[in-house]
């Protein structure tokens, strides 16, 4: 295993930027030619956290850790797929970490999550990205986030890492569904207007 | 490439990154993002939310041995590292009327969908989707013409027009456009003259219809 700075919490922005480039990189090496170490410090950063959004989300310690891996085979597998024009090596992780949560949920059903990727891949000239757009998009986000008043904060993440429906967002916080639902939407129009400024 | 006129809420993009829509609905925004490339941008920056959360989020100790069960796994799939190529499943095919989420469900054209008719001027054909859900997914074939009574939105509905088109107080919405209503709006949609208007919809519960789409079929189970 590596040593114990590579899971410290990340001091600053910088740091975190630097450590995205680095992610991308172990990438490539992991798609080129297989690399096992590179796999091995992916999953050193994403392993802990993956784990611990999967318990976030509801699962048992088992569980997380059977998710864990499961989203670190396909990283594995499909390293080749990733592009740095689609986002950040994280956000990557995430959708993948997103559609096996859901897969697992939808059991019965024969279809898969309809995942962004795949539509992507029919119509991605039109969509003007690039590499360089992609991990901006990164920053611009985190920005964003920070700026969110925390009873928007606190909805967008209890979406996206407790992995909880608007119902039961509503519930916790004892709030109507429609104002769950405007905070949402208010939290979407600020990351949107940060995202504006990148155009 | 069309310009498209309505778009997606801002909270449905949020939900659709988060991954909390159920099938029904997901298949009908992925229906809308295969069409517009500024929802699916805005869909991916809402995936860069989880991104950064999953960045600075805690950290859950693995257990024991963790890494080197995942590399003996992975050396007994024989290495099997791959890109997927049923990746490539939606790959581009000009000739299809129908949108890439749909065609697994409906096929590659829609002068081919079994209507079956459930009302003066509306013909349905259900979408048959075994996830656990209460939800149900539907295409709609609206006569040219044909209007609804002026109502509000009760429960959530969303719709993407596939052919034709009609009009209401928020403007025209033709082939793309989406339907992704706030409950309150008050509104009075009319299909266009000259063509049937098709859509996709998905509604979340099916005993309570008030949402258009789900209202033009309120003759046939009589509520
Ligand atoms: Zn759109």
């Amino acid at each position: 295993m590596r040593s114990a700075a590579h899971l410290k919490q990340p001091a600053n922005e910088f740091e975190l930027s630097v450590r995205r480039c680095q992610h991308a990189a172990l990438l490539g090496r992991i798609a080129k030619v297989g690399d096992r170490s590179a796999f091995e410090e992916l999953f050193v950063f994403f392993g802990p956290r993956l784990k611990g959004m999967m318990m976030k989300g509801g699962a048992d310690v088992h569980a997380a850790e059977d998710l864990t891996q499961e989203v670190m085979l396909t990283i594995w597998r499909k390293a080749a797929l990733y592009a740095p024009a689609k986002g950040s090596v994280s956000t990557w992780v995430f959708t993948i970490a997103r559609n096996l949560r859901i897969d697992r949920l939808r059991k019965q059903s024969p279809y898969a999550y309809e995942d962004i990727e795949a539509l992507k891949l029919e119509s991605a000239e039109i969509d003007g990205e690039n590499a360089v757009m992609g991990n901006q998009t990164a920053e611009h986000v985190a920005q964003a986030l920070k700026q969110l008043p925390a009873t928007q904060r606190k909805i967008v993440e209890l979406a996206f890492i407790h992995d909880m429906p608007q119902s039961r967002i509503a519930e916790k916080l004892e709030l109507p569904l429609g104002t769950v639902k405007s905070r949402m939407r208010l939290a979407y129009g600020k990351l949107r207007l940060n995202l504006e400024e990148l155009q | 490439m069309t310009v498209l006129h309505h778009h997606l809420d801002g909270a449905t993009l949020l939900r659709y990154a988060s991954g909390d829509l159920d099938e029904a609905f997901s298949v009908v925004v992925a229906t809308h993002l295969a069409m517009c490339s500024e929802c699916r941008r805005a869909a991916r920056a809402g995936e860069e939310v989880g991104g950064r959360f999953l960045e600075v989020g805690d950290k859950a100790e693995l257990s024991a041995g963790s890494f080197d069960r995942l590399m003996q796994r992975i050396d007994d799939d024989g290495a099997g590292q791959f890109a997927d190529s049923a990746e490539a499943r939606h790959g581009a095919d000009g000739s299809s009327d129908v949108p890439a989420p749909l065609r697994r469900f409906v096929g590659p054209s829609l002068k081919d969908i079994p209507w079956t008719r459930v009302a003066p001027g509306v013909r349905k054909h259900a979408i048959n989707i075994s996830s656990a859900t209460s939800s149900s997914l539907y295409m709609l074939n609206i006569a040219p013409g044909r209007a609804a009574p002026e109502h509000g939105h009760g429960g959530a509905e969303i719709a993407v027009v596939l052919s034709g088109a009609y009009r209401d107080e928020l403007g025209r919405f033709g082939p793309g456009d989406v339907a992704d209503l706030d409950e309150h709006i008050e509104h009075q949609p009319k299909v266009e003259q000259g063509a049937a208007c098709i859509c996709i919809v998905a509604t979340e519960a099916p005993t309570r219809f008030k949402g258009f789409f789900s209202r033009l079929l309120q003759p046939i189970v009589g509520i």
